[in-house]
C-alpha cells in the first residue's frame, strides 16, 4: 500500500525532473539561435567550405526514388566531393505536407543557408514568396519558374526524353498498344505526356496510347491498379511520370510477370534509372527509363554559386545536349540493338532540329497532324 | 471522483505518458531526448517567426475539432471534414477572386461562402442519415474523395487554364495582416484564429445556452428517447451535420482566404479534416478542450520541422507520439481504473 504510493511520488519526482531539464535546455537554445542572427551576406566567390546548401523536399519525401532523392545524391556528392559535413554545410528538409514548405524554407534561410533548394513545381508559390522575403539569400528551384533576381529556375527537356522512350516502347510493343500513367495533370506532366505520344506515333502511328492520371504522385495503390486495367486489356508497356504512384505500377507488372512468367510487359521508369525496381526473379520488367539528371544540374547550379556566378534570376534549361537527360540501356535483354539504333536515330534528329519534341497538348496536336 | 474530473484528467495523463514514451523511443534509437524536445519547443515557440507559424497552424485544426466535436455530441461521426474543408477553401478563393466590394462586404462574404459551402457538402450525408438512414459514416468519406477531384478539376478547367494554383485573391477579402505578418518575421500568420476561438465560443453557446443545443445533445444521448419526447430527431440530425460543416468549411477558409490566398490542386488530403477527428477526441468534444488540444497538435506539428535539422530526430517521432497519446486517451479506460486502484487502496 504505501510502496505504491512512494512509487507514485517517485514517477511524479522524476516527471518533473525531466520537464524542468527540457525547460532549461530550451531556453539556451533559444538565446543561441537569437544572437546567431547577423547579416552576413552570400555569395561570396571562392571555397565551398564556407558555401552552405540545403534542400526542401515536396511530400515525396527524400527517398521518393524519384527526383527528391536524384537532387539529394547530387547534394551529397557535391558535399563528399569538397569534404564538407552533412548538418553543417549541406542539408534537406523533408515536407509531409504543403503546409510545411514555408516553415522549412524560412528555416534555412535562418541557419543562414547560402543557396536553398526547392524541389518540385509544387514548392512554386512558396519558394517566389520566400525568395522575395530573402533577397540576400539564394534560392534554385526545379521543375518550375520563379522569378526573382536571386532565384535561379532549373527545368528540363522531358519531353526530349519522353519523346525517345516513346520510339522504345513502339519498338518493343507486339500488340501495339502502350500505356502512360502520370501523376497529377499539370503543365510539368503534360510535357512527358506530349513528348511519350509524340516519340510513340512518330514510329507507328497505328500504336494506341492509353493515358491515364492516378491524381496523385504518392499513391501506389493507385498506380497498381490503373496498371492493372491497362494490362488486362492488352497494354503491354506502360511509361510512368508519376513519382511514388509508379511503385505500384511496378508491383502490378513484377505481379503479372510472376504469375505468367511467358508474358511480354514491360514498364518505363523515370526520373532516375529504376532498373532495380523491376527485378522479379531472373526477369526485368523495367524496360528503360527515362533519366532525369536533377543531380547533374543541382550540382551545376552549386558550383556557379560557389563561384560567385550564381544564375539569379534565369531560366536554365537542361536537355539531352546537356547530358541531363538521358535514356537508361540496363536491361540488354530488352532493349535490343535495333531499339538503341532507333532511339539513338531519333536522338540525333532531336539534337540536330530536324524534330521538336512537343511539350503541350496544343504542341502535340501539332505535331500528330503533321505526321 | 466525478466524471467531469476525469474528463480532464484522463486527456492530460495520456499527453503526459505520450510525451515520456516519445522520450524513451528517443533514447532507444540513440537520440537524446532533452535535445529532441528542446529542438520542439524551439522550432514552436522559439522566436517570433515561428510562433506566427504555429498559430497558423493551429487555426484551421480547432476549427475542424469544433467541427467533428460539435457532430460528436449529437452522437454523429462526421469524418467527411476533410470534404468540407476543400470545398469551404474552394468558395472562398472563388469569392475571394471573382467578387469586387470593399472589404468590409467582400471579407464576410468570402468568410460566410465558405462556411456555407462546408454545410451544404454536410447537408448531403446529413439528408441520406435522416431521410433513409445511410450512415453517415459511410457517405462522408465517399464526399471527400467527391471533393478532393471535383476541386481539383475546377481549379485546372474553371479557375485556370490547365494551371495547378489559381490566381491570388483580391487583399480585401483576405485575413492576411500585414501588421501582424511584421511583428513575426514573415510568418503567415493571420487573423483567423480570432475566427476560430469565436467559433469555439459559439460552440459552447448553441451546445450548453440554447433549447436547439439541448436537443441536438439529447438526440445524442437516446434517439428514441428524444423522439418520445416530441423532439424532430430527424431535423436535428442534418442540422448537426450543417452546423458541423460549417465549422469545416471555415477551416478551409482560413487557408484559402489567410495562409495561402489561393488555392492549388491537391495530391491528396490536407489531412485537416482527420487531425481534426484526433483533437476533437482529446479534447473530449468540449469547445474549451478542443481549442487546447488543437494548440497542443499544433504545436507538435509545428515544432517537429526543427527536430531532423537541430537534433537530428525525424518528424516521424511526432507523428508517432500523436499517435500514442491518441491511444491513451482511447484507452481512457485503462488510466480510470488505475486512478481508482489508486483511490481505493489509500482509503
Amino acid at each position: 500500500m504505501k510502496s505504491k504510493k512512494l512509487l507514485l511520488v517517485a514517477f511524479i519526482l522524476g516527471l518533473g525532473l525531466f520537464l524542468a531539464a527540457c525547460g532549461g535546455a530550451t531556453e539556451e537554445e533559444g538565446n543561441e539561435t537569437n544572437t546567431e542572427k547577423n547579416d552576413e551576406t552570400t555569395s561570396e566567390a571562392g571555397n565551398a567550405a564556407d558555401y552552405k546548401v540545403a534542400m526542401v523536399t515536396d511530400y515525396g519525401g527524400v527517398d521518393d526514388k524519384s527526383f527528391n532523392q536524384s537532387s539529394w545524391e547530387g547534394i551529397q556528392a557535391w558535399g563528399e566531393e569538397n569534404g564538407l559535413e552533412k548538418g553543417v554545410n549541406y542539408d534537406y528538409a523533408q515536407s509531409t505536407e504543403k503546409a510545411d514548405y514555408m516553415p522549412n524554407l524560412t528555416r534555412f534561410v535562418r541557419d543562414e543557408y547560402n543557396l536553398i533548394l526547392g524541389i518540385g513545381f509544387e514548392l512554386k508559390e512558396d519558394l517566389q514568396t520566400a525568395a522575395e522575403q530573402y533577397p540576400d539569400t539564394n534560392f534554385a528551384l526545379v521543375d518550375d519558374i520563379v522569378d526573382a533576381p536571386n532565384a535561379a529556375s532549373i527545368t528540363f527537356r522531358e519531353e526530349q526524353g519522353s519523346f525517345l522512350v516513346g520510339v522504345a516502347a513502339a519498338m518493343k510493343t507486339n500488340t501495339n498498344k502502350v500505356g502512360f500513367v502520370g501523376g497529377m495533370r499539370s503543365p510539368l506532366i503534360d510535357k512527358f505526356e506530349s513528348g511519350f505520344v509524340a516519340g510513340v506515333k512518330s514510329v507507328n502511328p497505328d500504336i494506341e496510347v492509353d493515358v491515364q492520371y492516378a491524381e496523385s504522385f504518392a499513391d501506389p495503390a493507385k498506380g497498381k491498379l490503373i496498371a492493372a486495367n491497362m494490362y488486362d486489356n492488352g497494354v503491354d508497356i506502360i511509361y510512368h511520370a508519376s513519382g511514388g504512384t509508379g511503385n505500384g505500377v511496378f508491383n502490378q507488372a513484377k505481379d503479372v510477370k510472376q504469375n505468367d512468367p511467358e508474358r511480354e510487359i514491360f514498364v518505363i521508369g523515370v526520373d532516375r534509372d529504376q532498373y532495380d525496381e523491376g527485378a522479379i526473379g531472373n526477369h526485368n520488367v523495367t524496360l528503360t527509363s527515362m533519366v532525369k539528371r536533377v543531380d547533374v544540374a543541382v550540382q551545376d547550379v552549386i558550383n556557379r554559386g560557389v563561384n560567385g556566378e550564381f544564375p539569379g534570376g534565369e531560366q536554365l534549361v537542361y536537355g539531352i545536349e546537356e547530358d541531363a537527360i538521358t535514356i537508361a540501356s540496363t536491361n540488354e535483354e530488352a532493349m535490343t540493338e535495333d531499339i538503341i539504333s532507333a532511339v539513338e536515330e531519333w536522338e540525333a534528329k532531336i539534337l540536330n532540329g530536324e524534330v521538336e519534341a512537343p511539350a503541350t497538348p496544343d504542341e502535340l496536336e501539332t505535331f500528330l497532324e503533321s505526321l | 471522483m466525478s466524471n467531469k474530473v476525469f474528463n480532464i484528467i484522463v486527456p492530460v495523463i495520456s499527453v503526459i505518458l505520450g510525451l515520456i514514451a516519445g522520450a524513451i523511443i528517443m533514447l532507444l534509437s540513440g537520440h537524446n531526448p532533452i535535445s529532441g524536445y528542446a529542438a520542439l519547443w524551439n522550432g514552436a515557440f522559439g522566436d517570433s517567426y515561428t510562433i506566427g507559424e504555429t498559430v497558423r497552424r493551429i487555426t484551421p485544426l480547432m476549427l475542424t475539432g469544433l467541427a467533428i466535436a460539435f457532430a460528436f455530441r449529437t452522437g454523429l461521426f462526421n469524418i467527411g471534414a476533410e470534404g468540407q474543408v476543400i470545398v469551404g477553401w474552394l468558395a472562398a478563393v472563388c469569392v475571394g477572386l471573382y467578387i469586387d466590394a470593399p472589404m468590409y462586404i467582400h471579407l464576410p462574404l468570402a468568410i460566410i461562402a465558405g462556411a456555407l459551402a462546408g454545410a451544404l457538402w454536410a447537408f448531403v450525408p446529413g439528408i441520406l442519415k435522416a431521410k433513409l438512414g445511410v450512415h453517415e459514416v459511410i457517405v462522408t468519406i465517399m464526399m471527400n474523395y467527391i471533393a478532393l477531384y471535383s476541386v481539383n478539376e475546377i481549379i485546372r478547367t474553371v479557375l485556370t487554364d490547365g494551371e495547378t494554383t489559381s490566381a491570388t485573391i483580391a487583399p480585401t477579402a483576405s485575413l492576411a495582416s500585414e501588421w501582424l505578418q511584421s511583428i513575426t518575421f514573415y510568418s503567415r500568420i493571420h487573423y483567423g484564429f480570432l475566427i476560430a476561438l469565436f467559433a469555439a465560443v459559439l460552440m459552447w453557446f448553441i451546445i450548453d445556452r440554447t433549447s436547439i443545443g439541448y436537443e441536438l445533445k439529447s438526440v445524442g444521448f437516446n434517439p428514441h428517447a428524444s423522439k418520445y419526447a416530441g423532439m424532430n430527431v430527424n431535423r436535428n440530425i442534418v442540422l448537426s451535420l450543417v452546423i458541423s460543416g460549417s465549422f469545416a468549411g471555415l477551416a478551409g477558409v482560413m487557408e484559402g482566404l489567410g495562409t495561402y490566398g489561393n488555392i492549388s490542386v491537391m495530391g491528396g488530403f490536407t489531412n485537416l479534416g482527420f487531425d481534426g477527428i484526433a483533437v476533437a477526441l482529446l479534447g473530449a468534444n468540449n469547445p474549451l478542450g478542443v481549442v487546447l488540444a488543437a494548440i497542443l497538435f499544433g504545436t507538435l506539428k509545428e515544432g517537429a520541422g526543427e527536430m531532423p535539422t537541430s537534433a537530428g530526430v525525424p518528424t516521424e517521432l511526432v507523428d508517432i507520439i500523436i499517435a500514442l497519446i491518441i491511444l491513451f486517451v482511447a484507452s481512457g479506460y485503462i488510466i480510470r481504473w488505475a486512478i481508482l486502484r489508486f483511490k481505493k487502496e489509500e482509503k
